[in-house]
């Protein structure tokens, strides 16, 4: 006999019905009648009406019964809570019985119950139960402990349960210690401070590992999530953590293995890098990662997000590993689309040729989202791994062949990027992508198609008609398709002026005249404003070179990547996105950072924790993020403005109003507003660089030789550097009787080689009389570590005798000017630079705003690659390159009216910091 | 963790049966679910984690069925995916089936394990042959209360004590899955062994376990580089084994469930040669006909042989008046997946078939696009394995000092074994 009986009742009368068979005296009676309330229940039929008699039957000890009693309490209780009342006593009585499963049972459903009167009761019970004798009973009341919180948190930090559960932590149970850990991480997660109530101590750290080799599956995700929001003192803990850590991998239980996975990372970033303890446990890492890979495809799923961020945090640990990531035919499309992802990721010249291979197979499969995809991963690798661009464009042409609509108009839009990549290159496929002209149909292609056509408007023979044939149907056209003909048909006049004056004006006149859409009207107004002014500055403006675009694509961002990491394995690790963006209020709990690295200060991660990450838009369209991205760099900074008549073309107002508008839109002639990040900086160096080699920072002069130490001669001097030539700047002051003559200098080996250019050529000095002489200085001469690094002793000698002193260099002097970066270049190397290579720094007493901070920088070869507006706080990114070919990053994080200023350096030299720091000091203060 | 509710919906998106663990998101969330779900697959954005402004929802699809968690937290998702196919699994166990039908069936005991397998968002107890001790399906018409069983709170939280066979016994099944990935061309473009050793446990008692196999690491631990061994990529064992033991010296020891269970998997990447190769040439001739040549062919040792091989070759959908020959077995078309099997009893080693086929096209041509589905194949080779693992020994010391008799058995058989085609 089953179950399902109980679901067909009469209609009529049904509750009425139930009461009195609810109030029967026969027990099986009794029960049927509780089941068919419950079937109603399930069915969502509202039996609340029966609540006086349900709670009649909770003093049964037939523990089926009482178990329905109880669903049906927790169920209906908040709408009766005045009713609710009556089933305290039972409740309190259960919590006595001598059975440990009604113990359990009734203090879990009690935490269960939130109405304020009962919780009032549960305390007593609940302080009873979480001392019982019975595991099964304590493992049940800790859980009601984080319950209780999550109703009323005064009343649990005031009736001392936290003490209580802090206690369970060293229980002789496994389970109940991992239902503690449990429960206090869920309760520090949703502390209303944000600071964790209770902190795990080294001691408990032990307590937890012994018990985790004890606990079911589910306990040991517990603790291991719990262990991975510990930071251990010193790299010897971190070590042994990994030791115990390590056979998790092992565990047939895929959450388990991730959350091993997320703990050891972790910890992995306060031991040394290089060590060879790291380097096997990265190997060891691999094999599990991969066999994830066999498990349920939701499962796959997760895994797949998380070693898309594994890949981007530490890309060693799978880069041999390309194969276990190719698409199979059968699995789910959501698994497809991830692996793509990863495989871009990971392609490489090693492997490219096996990656073109698959995504061609791919592009001809049926699934339309994946085929597109793929075609666009075409693109990416031809953008990425430089050396096979040519190989990616011969796929793409292949696959422009087969006339399959969808996949050729993919291909175009990621072949106008490739364009953008690899200027002058490709241009003999234009006539193949001319002879698909026709089937294009979607915005985006017709877009590219046309950006085609007008940037390459003098190789193709037909352009005008090609554009003429698209204004037809200006009107009908999207927006973006739209100011991108606008802006062909420009590029075509100004190249190709003889036969198309009639055509401009057809498109200005449609642009201006019969379109509502303000960008491609204003857009319109200024190219033909620019136009009837001055031609030659149109085409200055126009036909500007565009900056490259590069495949920086959707890596995250530093700080982000890192805060996801510490959230392996969770929703916020799939999302991509911190949780503070999807879960609200309090419970988004605090922000988590990698671990303070050793030798940097405490602030390291605070510092990092308050920047608040942006979350780069839309993963789905993979080129279209290389132009967003760009955009929200470094275009506005007012640095960058009076570049901008020379990168950009002539998008001047419709390109600031796509960056208003978020860009997306914009594609290719647009696109070169998003000026890209190196040659930006290229360009302030040209503006700054070199007018003002002057204004760049040097010391004042010191005292280097006393005369009473020279025999008569005195020194001062300072070491500065003008349009890339350093040199030594001395007054020699004659203080003896007689005159001085035959100067000659040597300098000892130093840290970074710095010698003379050229001997000494100072005239004879009489009594009294004093010289400046400029010592030009450059960097072959031998080297040999100094301590401290930048001291440098010379020699001086004259006709009286042999003097020796040493004087600091200051480390500006060796900035060269090439020590900008490109953007990606730089995330990367700040990615690869280990942990324990990182520095801060306090700036106090900061003058100007971050404009003037970063021209200044700029003038004494500090070159800012980005600029960030987050929470208010202002973040520059800045790299520098020391002569000896060191390079140095830094994240300067400047608050608009505040004197202090945090300065984060990376550098495989850390050595240097303290000096690049006082550098900074100067520099500032100059 | 916390899931804060768990819904078993049917395939229209109506809740059977629900269980609400936090009680801070509304129950009736879960309308949005169904719209959400048909609104992300026409887009086809579908993935199994869907949000809505309220909520997460993260589910699996079995039977017709769908198990659906809700949390508003950053949870452990991958715990939540894990526990959400264990429910699964228990149900399962209990029922045999878990469908529409025996959820009806079997509701009260289902809100019983709700409340066992969860709490508070919290997955406890998951091991069904333990909740079968204290939760039933015949009620307790006596009226005697079940009692925890001790397990439930033990370190041994997977085995009752006290279990009592007459014969003790145990059976091994080692049995290695071969995935093949491979182009059109003929290379191979991944191939990998998932092996997995399965116990059936029927052992009185506590006994202890220790199984030997010849571990590549640990033969050269012990100086035995020299005998056979195999290299494993990668192991995962059941929770009963002793990870931090087998990490210090590779010994697999434990303390098994009674009964069927999954003792460990393995996998290793190999470069065998595939077991059973496939080559096709396929002649479409546009609006007429297509034409099949399949050669199969099984490289491995003459001695072995390998059962009920099944070639699955797909087809056009448009494919009329098919016609076969072959030299050995016997050839199906199966028009409602768009293919023809080609099954062969018994295919011994190093052995080489044909088959051709020969089907017409219409004149017409269809609109839509057809993928190119691949070739798979399925056999089974009994006492072989691909990878030479072999159990050396299987110990069992249990305190009452019975002799208990282990029972292995090899086989190999086609895991996801692919090969595409032009």
């Amino acid at each position: 006999m089953t179950d399902s009986k109980y679901f067909t009742t009469t209609k009529k009368g049904e509750i009425f019905e139930l009461k009195s068979e609810l109030n029967n005296d026969k027990k099986e009676k009794k029960k049927e009648a509780v089941k068919k309330v419950i079937a109603s229940m399930t069915v969502g039929k509202d039996v609340s009406a029966l609540f006086p008699d349900v709670v009649n039957c909770m003093q049964t000890d037939n523990l089926e019964l009482k178990k329905l009693v109880y669903l049906y309490l927790m169920n209906y209780a908040k709408s009766q809570p005045d009713m609710a009342i009556m089933a305290v006593n039972t409740f309190v009585k259960d919590c006595e019985d001598p059975n440990p499963l009604i113990r359990a049972l009734a203090v879990r459903t009690m935490g269960c119950i939130r109405v304020d009167k009962i919780t009032e009761y549960l305390c007593e019970p609940l302080r009873k139960c979480l001392k019982d004798e019975d595991p099964y009973v304590r493992k049940t009341a800790a859980v009601c402990v984080a319950k209780l919180y999550d109703i009323s948190s005064g009343l649990v930090e005031d009736q001392g349960f936290l003490e209580q559960l802090k206690e369970l932590l060293s229980d002789s149970n496994p389970m109940v210690v991992a239902n503690a850990v449990a429960a206090l991480s869920e309760i520090n997660e949703s502390s209303p401070t944000g600071q964790p109530l209770v902190e795990l101590s080294t001691n408990t750290i032990n307590k937890l590992l012994t018990a985790l080799n004890e606990c079911t599956e589910w306990g040991q995700v517990f603790i291991l999530d719990s262990l991975s929001n510990y930071t251990p003192r010193d790299e010897r803990e971190a070590q042994s953590i990994c030791e115990r850590i390590t056979p998790r991998l092992a565990h047939a239980n895929a959450a388990v293995v991730l959350s091993a996975v997320k703990v050891l990372i972790k910890m992995m970033e306060i031991l040394a890098g290089d060590t060879e303890f790291c380097n096997t446990l990265s190997k060891k890492l691999a094999p599990p990662l991969v066999t994830l890979l066999s498990s349920e495809p939701e499962v796959q799923y997760v895994a797949l997000r998380n070693i898309n961020l594994i890949v981007q945090k530490k890309p060693d640990i799978l880069k041999h590993e390309m194969k276990v990531f190719f698409v199979k035919y059968n699995d789910p499309i959501y698994v497809k689309l991830e692996k793509l992802d990863i495989m871009i990721r990971l392609a490489s010249q090693v492997n490219i040729a096996q990656v073109l291979s698959e995504l061609k197979e791919y592009a001809t499969e049926v699934d339309v989202d994946f085929v597109r995809k793929a075609v666009r991963a075409i693109g990416r690798c031809a953008i990425k791994v430089e050396p096979s661009a040519e190989r990616c464009v011969a796929t793409l042409l292949d696959l422009i062949q087969t006339k399959v609509n969808y996949v050729v108009q993919e291909a175009i839009v990621v072949i106008k990027d490739i364009f953008r990549k690899y200027p002058n290159k490709y241009e003999s496929i234009i006539s193949t992508l001319c002879e698909n002209l026709d089937t294009l149909d979607e915005p985006e292609a017709r877009a590219s198609m046309v950006w085609i056509i007008g940037e390459y408007a003098e190789r193709i023979d037909n352009a005008d008609e090609l554009l003429d044939s698209f204004l037809e149907g200006f009107g009908d056209e999207n927006a973006q398709v739209q100011l991108q003909l606008l802006t062909a048909v420009v590029k075509l006049f100004l190249k190709r002026p003889q036969h198309t004056q009639g055509l401009v004006q057809h498109v200005l006149s449609l642009a201006t005249q019969d379109s509502d859409n303000p960008d491609l009207r204003d857009r319109g107004f200024i190219y033909w404003r620019l136009l009837s002014t001055d031609p030659a500055a149109a085409k200055e403006v126009v036909l500007a070179d565009k900056p490259l675009i590069s495949e920086e694509t959707d890596l995250l961002e530093p700080t982000l990547l890192d805060e996801l990491i510490c959230h392996i394995s969770s929703l916020a690790s799939v999302y991509h996105k911190p949780p503070t963006a999807f879960v609200e209020g309090r419970s988004a709990g605090i922000r988590k950072t990698l671990p303070a690295r050793q030798g940097s200060d405490e602030g390291a991660g605070a510092g990092a924790a308050a920047a608040e990450t942006t979350v780069i838009p839309n993963q789905e369209s993979l080129i279209g993020d290389l132009l967003s991205m760009d955009i929200n760099a470094p275009a506005p900074s007012a640095a960058a403005a009076p570049a901008a008549p020379l990168a950009s073309n002539v998008d001047l107002l419709g390109g600031g109003l796509d960056v208003l508008l978020g860009g997306g839109s914009d594609i290719g002639g647009g696109g070169a507003v998003s000026a890209a990040a190196p040659t930006t900086t290229g360009l302030l160096g040209d503006i700054f660089g070199i007018p003002s080699a002057p204004t760049m920072y040097t010391p004042p002069k010191v005292i280097w030789l006393p005369a009473e130490k020279g025999k008569g001669m005195e020194i001062y001097g300072t070491f500065s550097r003008r349009s890339g030539q350093m040199a030594m700047e001395m007054t020699i002051t004659n203080k003896a009787m007689q005159a001085m003559s035959g100067f000659a200098i040597q300098f000892n080996k130093n840290s970074f080689g710095i010698t003379p250019c050229a001997p000494m050529n100072v005239p004879a000095l009489q009594p009294g009389q004093n010289l400046e002489y400029s010592l030009p200085l450059n960097t072959t001469g031998p080297v040999q570590r100094m301590d401290p690094l930048m001291t440098l002793q010379i020699a001086i000698k004259n006709n009286v005798d042999v003097f020796y002193y040493a004087c600091q260099i200051p480390i500006q002097i060796l900035f060269g000017e090439d020590g900008t970066l490109d953007k990606r270049v730089f995330l990367t190397t700040w990615r690869d630079i280990p942990g324990a290579n990182e520095v801060q720094y306090t700036l106090n007493d900061i003058k100007g705003n971050t404009d003037t901070v970063s021209n200044k920088m700029t003038l004494n070869n500090i070159f800012t690659i980005a600029k960030r507006n987050v929470e208010g706080q202002d973040m520059l990114y800045q790299s520098l390159k020391l002569t000896n070919n060191i390079w140095v990053l830094l994240e300067l994080k400047l608050q608009p009216g505040v004197p202090t200023a945090t300065l984060s350096l990376k550098s495989r030299s850390v050595e240097v910091a303290p000096y690049v720091f006082q550098a900074y000091e100067s520099i500032l203060k100059s | 963790m916390s899931c804060s509710a768990i819904y078993i919906l049917d395939v229209k998106g109506k809740v059977l049966i629900s269980r609400n663990y936090r009680g801070d998101i509304d129950l009736g969330v879960i309308e949005k679910f169904m719209p959400l779900l048909m609104e992300k697959e026409e887009e086809g954005l579908l993935t199994p984690i869907l949000q809505i402004p309220e909520c997460t929802f993260s589910y699996i699809k079995t039977n017709n069925l769908y198990i659906v968690s809700t949390t508003k937290k950053n949870g452990n998702i991958a715990l939540v995916f894990v526990f959400l196919h264990k429910i699964v699994q228990v149900m399962t166990e209990y029922f045999k089936e878990l469908e529409e039908e025996s959820i009806r069936d079997n509701f009260v005991v289902i809100y019983e394990l709700l409340d066992e397998l969860l709490d508070f968002g919290y997955p406890q107890t998951t091991d069904t042959k333990i909740l079968q001790e204290y939760i039933t399906q015949e009620g307790h018409k006596l009226e005697i209360q079940p009692r925890i069983p001790v397990a439930v709170t033990n370190a041994v939280s997977w085995r009752s004590e006290g279990i009592k066979y007459r014969k003790n016994e145990v059976f091994l099944d080692v049995i290695e899955s071969v995935n093949l990935l491979a182009n059109a061309n003929g290379n191979v473009l991944r191939s990998e062994i998932v092996g997995a050793i399965k116990m059936r446990v029927y052992l009185s008692g506590m006994p202890e376990l220790r199984l030997g196999l010849n571990d590549k690491v640990l033969f050269e631990s012990t100086g035995r580089g020299k005998s056979k061994s195999v290299e494993l990529e990668d192991v995962k064992f059941h929770q009963c084994v002793r990870l931090s033991r087998f990490e210090i010296d590779r010994t697999i020891s434990f303390i098994p469930p009674d009964g069927e269970f999954e003792l460990m998997s393995y996998r290793l990447n190999t470069h065998v040669k595939p077991l059973i190769w496939i080559e096709s040439v396929i002649e479409r001739h546009a609006h007429s006909r297509v034409e099949y040549m399949i050669k199969a062919k099984s490289q491995f040792k003459r001695r072995s042989t390998a059962n009920n091989v099944e070639i699955f070759i797909p087809v056009p959908h448009d494919a009329d008046s098919p016609k076969f020959k072959t030299t050995i077995g016997s050839v199906k078309y199966a028009p409602e997946q768009n293919a023809i099997t080609w099954s062969i009893k018994s295919f011994p080693g190093g052995k080489e078939y044909l088959m051709r086929a020969h089907f017409g096209l219409p004149s017409v041509v269809c609109e839509d696009t057809e993928g190119k589905p691949p070739i798979q194949v399925k056999f089974e080779i009994p006492y072989f394995t691909t990878s030479g693992i072999q159990v050396r020994y299987l110990k069992i010391i249990e305190k009452s000092g019975y002799q208990a008799l282990p029972w292995v058995r090899y086989i190999t058989q086609n895991g996801d074994y692919q090969l595409r085609t032009n």
